[in-house]
């Protein structure tokens, strides 16, 4: 228990009550096991975590607000992703390729990975725990339409759904369409209103009245 | 990436896989093999025809990879096409409904 010196603003800190399970001791073990081998020091796996920590959606929402004020940025942007993050100066940690799939009003892309939890985290971070649950990654291939509609997402029948699964080394980012009524905002408060969601697919980017849904 | 054509010169022979084997608009059929183990290319997909979109890179073979053998760049990665409506039974989504997946040029045969 902690001491109560302070007042009381968050909700109790839950302290595990249970032995831990299967994974979790095979995770502390295999952890010790490379530290103990020197394959991967303590100090590396927590930079590693700094690494991390340090990707956030804002990075995409970077990358979307440059792309819907500057035409040679989207053009670049979409021609290879990696290659325009790094002219914004956001590196790649990872061996992999960038392609961002642009939301028309043809077509509405949604991205998942079937596998695993292939996910652009050099722009967007850790993934939410729902993108890598089972429910999403087998739904959303077969009934994407369905799983949008749980997200209050509703895409009209003559715009085609293009669901991107990420198997190996591409990673997939999706360049939500502009919102109707932003055309004087700056690129800065343009990139406030680009969410998560809306960069992998399952919403559009709202303004104004149409935040309220 | 795509290698253009016109900067090869002339009298120079390519080896196998420098090349990708298929292009924009070629009809595929991923191949419904079943190997014991880790594979990148998932079952729902195993067996279907599908249209290819983009050549994508020459790359390791991820599955080789894995299994800790390196053969280098043999061979290409692509972006395919799949409806949705031709992959599930009943699909109840609209017509041009589609999927993209990345698959790699040993799981492709030309149809």
């Amino acid at each position: 228990m902690h001491t109560h010196d302070h007042s009381h603003d968050h909700t109790p800190i839950a302290v595990p009550d249970e032995a831990p399970g299967y994974y979790e001791i095979l995770e502390t073990a295999v952890r010790e096991l490379l530290a103990a081998k020197q394959i991967v020091s303590p100090g590396e796996m927590r930079q590693q975590l700094e690494v991390l920590d340090s990707r956030t959606p804002q990075l995409g929402a970077k990358l979307v607000a440059k792309a819907w004020v500057n035409p040679g940025f989207k053009e670049r942007l979409l021609a290879d992703g990696r290659v325009a993050c790094e002219e914004m100066g956001i590196t790649f940690y990872e061996n992999t390729q960038l392609t961002v799939l642009e939301n028309t009003e043809k077509v509405h892309n949604l991205i998942v990975c079937t596998l695993c939890s292939c996910y652009p985290r050099e722009v967007l971070g850790l993934p939410p725990d729902w993108y890598k649950l089972a429910p999403y990654r087998s739904r959303a291939v077969r009934e994407p339409r369905a799983v949008l509609a749980e997200f209050g997402t509703t895409i009209s029948e003559d715009v085609e759904i293009r669901v991107s699964d990420s198997t190996a080394m591409i990673r997939y980012l999706v360049l939500p369409q502009r919102p109707a009524g932003t055309e004087f905002m700056t690129e800065e408060e343009l990139a406030a209103l680009v969410t998560r969601d809306a960069m992998i697919g399952v919403v559009p980017v709202r303004f104004g009245k149409e935040r309220v849904q | 990436m795509a290698l253009n054509p016109s900067n090869i010169l002339p009298g120079l022979v390519k080896a196998e896989g420098e090349d990708p084997l298929f292009g924009h608009g070629d009809r595929v059929l991923i191949s419904d093999r079943s190997p014991i183990g880790h594979y990148r290319v998932p079952h729902y997909v195993r067996g279907k025809a599908a249209v290819v979109k983009d050549v994508i890179a020459r790359a390791v073979d991820n599955e080789e990879e894995g299994f800790g053998r390196n053969a280098g760049l043999r061979r290409h990665y692509y972006r395919v096409s799949i409806p949705l409506s031709a992959l599930w039974h009943g699909y109840a989504g609209a017509p041009n409904d589609e999927l993209r997946i990345e698959v790699f040029e040993d799981w492709l045969k030309r149809t």
